[in-house]
């Protein structure tokens, strides 16, 4: 064992596998492309600046100061939803340590029996029951788990998310079990925005131009013309949007699901995870449990930088988390095996280490397993 | 972790043998919930019983976390009113659960798994995918446990 070891502490989400980007030490976490998302934060904050520049002033004098009033209270609940959507975790599914992996992938080799060289392996996939449906789930070669049932893996953040809805480039981040209750609100409650501004557009553009003239009143609130350009073009995309996801959240479907056609055609009526009355469905994705993240970005662990070769000894049983940060570059888990576990890994089967390469090497290209719709960059493994 | 710790105390001269992973038992959907069939591979660890009770009890645990009803939909109304932001000083429902549940395990390995030279790690620690359950050896015994864990692991196959 080396003697000098330079060992410090960093928080876990320094080491996270996948295309995330942190903030905030690890309190906020989205995807690497954030864009767009600070288009939609420049749009809703500079159309709603212009709207209390020129309107309101106005509005509050001649209707009513409700009407300003409300129109804080709104702005504010969507900035919030949509801060909650983008900062938050989705619902990312770790990845599987070293000694899960290998216990999965000896599992499958036992389910598969003997292949006979020259064909390809049967794809992995692990069939379960869920209220007398057969639900397939698949195997990530990336994760090296099988999918929990409505999981699914994003080639943009690279992760597997649990109840994986779409990645949104709107919100800079997934939308998942964690964070689709925000992202729903988030559409909603911007639709209402959206109309409550294009409204009060128009009121106060025909209440002054019935004292003023129409022209005259359009070069004393000029904002007014691109504030009604915006919310006209937003207008029909949100309320679209929120009426879409009204839709799957009465039949707790997730767009993943709509798009790959799970639950609709020839499969109509038998989506498993829905309670069949539009009530418990919706309460049950909007009213539901809020679920913690399992990432734990802000944990601290050991960073060991070996001076030489054989140091990942010791140290590394005492923080077996250690381990799994030091997976993330190659897909063979058993170059990071910690010593103490080797033997027994290597000793249970005989060519432990060595199946992990031609399984990885042939299957994906064969198997592609993450064939998700919803994601536009195609995925090569 | 502590669990380590109390398990070092205990057994200074263990060594990592194996480890078990109990998998999610999805026959109810999505909700989390443990298989509560007997590995193979610990037959001659521990009382079959004993595990089974721990898997239902956290089972039970899980199902307490995730129950959707009258005290959810007002935690959720409550939080939804105030733009969630009474999140980030209030302790959720489920973090209350998760907390009893580290709690029982930490319990379970002190009273009954680590005397046997085994140690259970919380699934969140896993992502809620697994409960991994290590086994540890003697390095002074005889040594049979290994390989009857092997020959085990091949006839359950």
């Amino acid at each position: 064992m080396s003697a000098v070891m330079i060992t410090r502490k960093v928080r876990k989400w320094e080491k996270l596998p996948g295309k995330n980007t942190f903030c905030c030490d690890g309190r906020v976490m989205m995807a690497r492309q954030k864009g767009i998302f600070y288009l939609t934060l420049f749009l809703i904050i500079g159309t709603c600046s212009l709207f209390f520049v020129f309107e309101c002033p106005y509005l509050a004098v001649h209707l009513s100061p409700a009407i300003p009033v409300f129109a804080v209270l709104l702005f504010l609940f969507v900035i919030a939803m949509l801060l909650r959507t983008s900062f938050s975790d989705p619902g990312v599914l770790p990845r599987a340590l070293p000694e899960e992996a290998n216990f999965i992938e000896m599992e499958i080799e036992a389910a598969n029996g003997n292949v006979p060289s020259g064909q390809r392996p049967p794809p992995r996939i692990r069939n379960v029951q869920i209220n007398n449906q057969i639900v397939k789930l698949k195997y990530c070669y990336t994760c090296k788990i099988f999918r929990p049932p409505r999981a699914s893996h994003c080639s943009i953040c690279d992760n597997c998310v649990d109840r994986f809805d779409h990645h949104c480039p709107w919100v800079g981040n997934c939308v998942g079990k964690r964070n689709y209750r925000y992202f729903y609100l988030f559409t909603l409650t911007l639709s209402l925005l959206t109309i409550y501004i294009f409204a009060f557009n128009i009121v106060h553009v025909v209440m002054r131009s019935v004292d003023h003239g129409f022209l005259n009143t359009l070069k004393e609130t000029p904002g007014t013309v691109l504030e009604v350009l915006v919310c006209f073009f937003t207008l029909w995309s949100m309320v679209g949007l929120t009426g879409f996801h009204t839709y799957l959240i009465s039949l707790n479907q997730t767009t993943n699901e709509d798009i790959k056609g799970s639950w609709s055609g020839k499969n109509r009526g038998q989506n498993p995870y829905s309670h069949k009355n539009i009530i418990k469905n919706c309460c049950e994705v909007l009213c539901g449990p809020t679920y913690p993240s399992v990432l734990d970005r802000r944990g601290l662990m050991q960073e060991d930088s070996p001076a030489a070769a054989n140091s990942e000894g010791p140290c590394s049983f005492d923080n077996p988390v250690a381990q799994t940060t030091k997976t993330t570059a190659p897909l063979i888990p058993n170059e990071h095996t910690p010593d103490d576990v080797k033997p027994s890994i290597a000793a249970e089967k005989s060519s432990g280490p060595k199946d992990d390469q031609p399984p990885a090497a042939m299957l994906p290209p064969l198997a592609s397993p993450e064939t998700d719709a919803e994601t536009s960059i195609a995925k090569n493994q | 972790s502590s669990k380590f710790h109390n398990l070092q105390d205990m057994q200074h001269t263990a060594s990592l043998v194996t480890k078990v992973f109990i998998q999610r038992d999805y026959s109810e959907g999505t909700v989390c919930r443990f298989q509560t069939k007997f590995p193979a591979e610990l037959d001659n660890r521990i009382e079959r019983a004993l595990l089974e009770q721990t898997v239902k009890t956290l089972n039970s645990y899980y199902v307490e976390a995730e129950k959707v009803g009258g005290q959810s939909y007002l935690e959720g109304c409550l939080a939804c009113a105030t733009a969630y932001i009474v999140f980030l000083c209030m302790e959720t429902r489920y973090e209350k659960v998760l907390k009893k549940i580290s709690g029982y395990i930490q319990e379970q390995n002190e009273k009954i798994y680590a005397p046997r030279g085994l140690l259970l790690t919380d699934p969140i620690e896993r992502g809620m995918r697994v409960l991994e359950i290590s086994v540890f050896e003697d390095r002074g015994s005889s040594g049979s446990s290994p390989s009857s864990s092997m020959s085990s692991c091949s006839t359950a196959r």
